[in-house]
């Protein structure tokens, strides 16, 4: 069995970034380590190119397992944006803080190798292995602020949570293959749709894989590690944690629901739907009461999550139409995000930068110290409440058609949460956006001086959301030629 | 003079001002002066086009669309960006633009605390371009989109530069504003779905006549929803007193003039031709509500002692009339709305306009501590004030006048199966609004017995209070001669309209 090597050319590239990255730190010394982020940029970039090349073909090596198409590439290519913003942002937080740079960005782009494995995976054990590559790093990189107490506590939190998930989504898959007698995802679909009358201990090993990524992409009620964990890690870590492990876990999630449980639709979607109606509005309603900024976008990020959920509750057995449709409308909304919520941590970093101002009232005022931080910070904030012209709207839009297209009771109730969660998540962004411009700063609040790799990484991203808001086909275009569930 | 199929320059007039925003904010910020005359420029070369446009325009097929542009936009969702002008869209906007323009003029001189024209400015313009969109978008989502976008500047509006009570009423603005708009949202995606989810175009879906009754029924409420709140009508009007009494005098000024519009214009525009038998459904219910804001807009004006609220209360009223004529869906009552709408946005904007400048002047807008004898101590102020007071209350020959009685003259004779099945409602309606009208009359004569009549209070009699200054004469002027052109001219307005209502009215049976 030969390898196809173009199909992995962007794993590879990004191995090697990583142990050039590792072996780099270990020979630069002092302020040489800054260096490290440079190279990992220029690996980055090199496989942005390698993955671009693979975009209108159809790859599939290791027997199957690992595929490359349309949706792979969408996945990546998004994967490896986050990366390059995150390593933009996360710059001079970490070159100035001189703690671990080589060790964070050999983890950073670890993390991301199994990011961009997930959404190639066409089989458990793979899924299983990009999973674990994408979490284990991530224990760590929480953990890297080793003498902050909360720093120490987050990364216990996510790293006992992180296992005991990663054991429940195992269990189920081994059981998975103890009924299928395959690991393949196409393969398990196909047993599944030939097995008429299924054994309720299977659809509880399903339930238990789904509940797995429950925890991956912290759906309500398997959600409670974020917060805290959010709050302690580093912040360029959790801008990572928020987004980029995150999609990793809808990637994986996508995978296992609408190709190897496709038939089984009708189980896990209304279970995944109410999910996603718990999720947005839990986390909404709870982001309500935050008074520090991290944990106000650490809830909102679960509300997020919930929205992203929806499509996954309206799909069913059989119907490829709408199931491409409903995980079209989940890929827009984790591209939207990770703009959005990438750029809405860069500006926290560079708030926290000068004496690690981060809770709401620290933000009175920014519209004068920092003005592009704070149009750029309202920009974010509107765009990840659904207001318009950003990208955040279609983001709303797409997941709202989707469930409206199923025209089923389920999902037309499921629109109608979308549409209030939305009204009551605007109120929080904009209590953000209005303590930033219509309070008074305190007394000698310094002004903000984020530097240029962050100030243009962070006008950059608004840039893109504003654009993207006013022309979403730039991303449909690509997003809308995927077929992972077309059968 | 611009020739009528070029739809560039309708988009050039719609995106100056957002270009203008940008350019304002990429000025460095103590630039004062420099920023507050930027905005002139540029709300001055959108006037500009747009002045083109109305001469390009072909009156004679005021019923076709003019200038019109079609291209692809988003193919995933079949959306296409249509802008087009005819006779309906066409005096609102000018409108959007004059005042404008007449706003930056304004803010030249008078900006409330915390100053920072550069932002005020670029938030003004950044309106003017939503604003100016909505009236020209001829495809539901680039409608929704403009739509959407004078929320966030108008809540900025309001938030930064309002009074003290600014954080409740941007936030109630906002999210009521929002709430209803996501109804709206709705109802357009179900008439998609219903038309075959091919087009959004609004002219298209008009002709086509879509889905049964009941689904015209339910997708209307969601349209009703969103207009509604906007318009506003009773009982969806509360968010509007809140906002007005707190809102710096442009915001007022634009909010009254222009913003409230909108939910008319999209009554008239989308809900009457698209879903004719909703609407048809829906007009006792849009009658009832629009005479119940009349009277119930009145007796709050007779109740209130803040000049700004008494205006905002009175905008409630108004509406109701041009709610009235809409409900009456005949050719009369349309054109009377549309007429109201631009006589109310005239009259009120003036209306604001003078508040504002009351309050510089007095530092206070209750009408207890002002206190009588404007006549006297700031006699041409006070001059305008009545004039522009009266043209509200509706008198004869300024341009409040014939959009009421016209209303009311149309709500006689509503369209045939509503005078069949309504038509002692109906007649009530018309009486109901006469009474209105009379209080109306009422309570602007007392205000202005109240402030302009009498000696000076003692706090006021020896200082020194400036009469109406150069920059307010040049703002001011325009909109007391169109009152004036309106009342005596009415064919101004009518005449513009009348093909375009005409052909509206086709979709209505």
């Amino acid at each position: 069995m030969s390898i196809d090597y173009a199909a992995i050319a962007p794993e590879i590239a990004l191995t090697i970034t990583a142990i050039v990255v590792l072996l780099a730190d270990l020979f630069l010394k002092g302020d040489g380590k800054r260096l490290v982020n440079p190279i990992a940029t220029v690996g980055t970039i090199v496989t942005i190119v390698l993955t671009a090349a693979l975009w209108g073909e159809t790859r599939s090596t290791f027997g199957g397992m690992f595929v490359v198409d349309a949706y792979a590439v969408v996945f990546k290519m998004m994967f490896l944006l986050t990366l390059g913003a995150i390593l933009a942002v996360g710059y001079r937080y970490f070159a100035e803080g001189r703690f671990f740079q080589g060790e964070y960005y050999f983890l950073l782009l670890v993390s991301f190798l199994g990011m961009i494995v997930m959404p190639s995976a066409r089989d458990l054990v793979v899924l299983f292995v990009a999973i674990e590559t994408v979490s284990i790093p991530a224990f760590v990189m929480a953990g890297l602020r080793k003498r902050d107490l909360y720093s120490s506590e987050a990364a216990i939190k996510f790293f006992l949570i992180g296992v005991l998930s990663v054991a429940i989504s195992l269990f189920g898959m081994s059981m998975i293959y103890g009924f299928t007698g395959t690991t393949s995802l196409t393969g398990i679909a196909d047993v599944l749709r030939s097995t008429s009358n299924p054994e309720p201990l299977l659809l509880g090993s399903l339930l238990l894989v789904i509940v797995g990524f429950g925890f991956k992409v912290s759906a309500v009620p398997f959600h409670f590690w974020a917060p805290d964990t959010y709050a302690g890690s580093p912040l360029p870590v959790t801008a990572m944690l928020a987004v980029a492990s995150k999609a990793a876990g809808f990637a994986g999630l996508l995978a296992v629901t609408f190709i190897a449980f496709e038939p089984y639709a009708s189980i896990w979607a209304p279970a995944l739907g109410v999910l996603a109606v718990l999720t947005m509005t839990i986390g909404n309603l709870t982001a309500l009461q935050q008074r520090d900024i991290v944990r106000l976008l650490a809830y909102s990020s679960i509300g997020q999550a919930g929205y992203m959920l929806v499509p996954f509750g309206i799909a069913q057995a059989g119907n490829a139409t709408l199931n491409t449709q409903a995980i079209e409308s989940v890929l827009f909304y984790l591209i939207a995000y990770a703009i959005m919520n990438v750029g809405a941590f860069g500006v926290v970093i560079a708030v926290y930068r000068k004496g690690g101002d981060r809770s709401l009232n620290d933000y009175a005022g920014l519209g004068y110290r920092s003005p592009i931080m704070a149009i750029a910070m309202t920009g974010f904030l509107l765009s990840l409440g659904g207001a318009v012209p950003m990208v955040g709207f279609w983001a709303k839009w797409f997941v709202f058609v989707a469930s409206v297209q199923a025209a089923t009771t389920f999902g037309y109730a499921l629109a109608i949460f979308v549409v209030l969660n939305a009204v009551i998540a605007m109120f929080y962004y904009l209590r953000v956006a209005w303590i930033m411009w219509m309070r008074e700063p305190r007394e000698g609040a310094p002004a903000l001086t984020p530097g240029f790799i962050l100030a243009s990484a962070v006008t950059v991203l608004m840039l893109v959301s504003l654009v993207l808001g006013l022309l979403p086909g730039i991303v449909t275009q690509y997003s809308s030629a995927i077929e992972i569930a077309a059968r | 003079m611009i020739s009528n199929d070029a739809g560039w320059a309708i988009a050039l007039a719609v995106f100056l001002p957002a270009l203008g925003a940008i350019v304002l904010s990429l000025m460095p910020s103590h630039k004062d002066t420099e920023a507050r005359w930027t905005a002139v420029l540029f709300s001055g070369a959108a006037l500009l086009v747009a002045t083109g446009i109305l001469a390009g325009f072909d009156f004679g097929a005021s019923d076709q669309l003019q200038f019109e542009t079609n291209v692809a936009w988003i193919d995933a969702i079949s959306a296409r960006y249509h802008t087009g002008i005819d006779g309906i869209s066409m005096p609102l906007f000018y409108l959007t633009f004059l005042l404008t323009f007449l706003c930056a003029i304004y803010t030249t001189k008078h900006l409330p605390d915390p100053g920072k024209p550069k932002a005020f400015l670029a938030l003004m313009l950044l309106l003017e371009t939503g604003m100016a969109g909505t009236f020209i978008a001829f495809d539901l989502v680039l409608f929704f989109i403009f739509w959407e976008l004078v929320l966030v500047p108008m809540y900025f509006m309001i938030g930064m530069w309002g009074g003290p009570r600014r954080e409740y009423a941007s936030v109630k603005f906002f999210l009521y504003t929002l709430f209803g708009s996501v109804f709206m949202l709705v109802a357009f995606l179900a008439v998609y779905f219903q038309s075959g989810g091919q087009t959004w175009d609004i002219m298209e879906l008009s002709a086509m006549g879509i889905g049964s009754r009941t689904f015209q029924i339910w997708a209307f409420l969601g349209i009703f929803l969103g207009f509604a709140i906007k318009v506003p009508m009773w009982p969806f009007h509360t968010w509007l007193p809140d906002a007005h009494t707190e809102a710096p005098t442009v915001g007022s000024v634009l909010l009254a003039g222009i913003l409230l519009k909108m939910g008319t214009y999209g009554f008239i525009r989308i809900g009457l031709p698209i879903l004719p038998e909703g609407a048809e459904a829906f007009a006792p219910i849009l009658g009832v509500l629009g005479v119940i804001g009349i009277i119930y807009g009145s007796l709050c004006c007779l109740a209130q002692t803040h000049v700004k609220r008494l205006i905002a209360f009175s905008s409630v009223g108004h509406m109701g009339f041009v709610m009235l004529g809409i409900a009456a869906l005949n050719e009369r009552g349309i054109q009377a709305a549309l007429y109201g709408n631009i006589a109310h946005g005239v009259v009120t904007g003036l209306l604001f306009f003078l508040a504002g400048s009351l309050h510089e002047r007095y530092h206070t807008l209750e009408i207890d501590e002002i206190g009588g004898g404007m006549l006297v101590k700031i006699p041409k102020y006070g001059v305008l004030f009545t004039y522009t007071a009266v043209a509200s209350l509706g008198l004869p020959g300024l341009a409040g006048f014939w959009g009421e009685f016209t209303a009311m003259w149309a709500a006689i004779f509503p369209a045939e199966n509503l005078e069949a099945n309504y038509g002692g409602l109906y007649l009530a309606l018309v009486i109901g609004a006469g009474i209105g009208t009379l209080l109306t009359a009422g309570y602007f004569l007392w205000l202005l017995q109240r402030v302009n009549l009498g000696r000076p209070a003692p706090q006021w009699a020896d200082k020194r209070l400036d009469d109406v200054m150069a920059i307010e004469w040049v703002s001011w002027l325009p909109l007391a001669f169109i009152i004036l052109l309106m009342g005596v001219y009415p064919r101004i307005i009518f005449g513009v309209q009348d093909a375009a209502v005409a052909r509206l009215v086709t979709f209505l049976n």
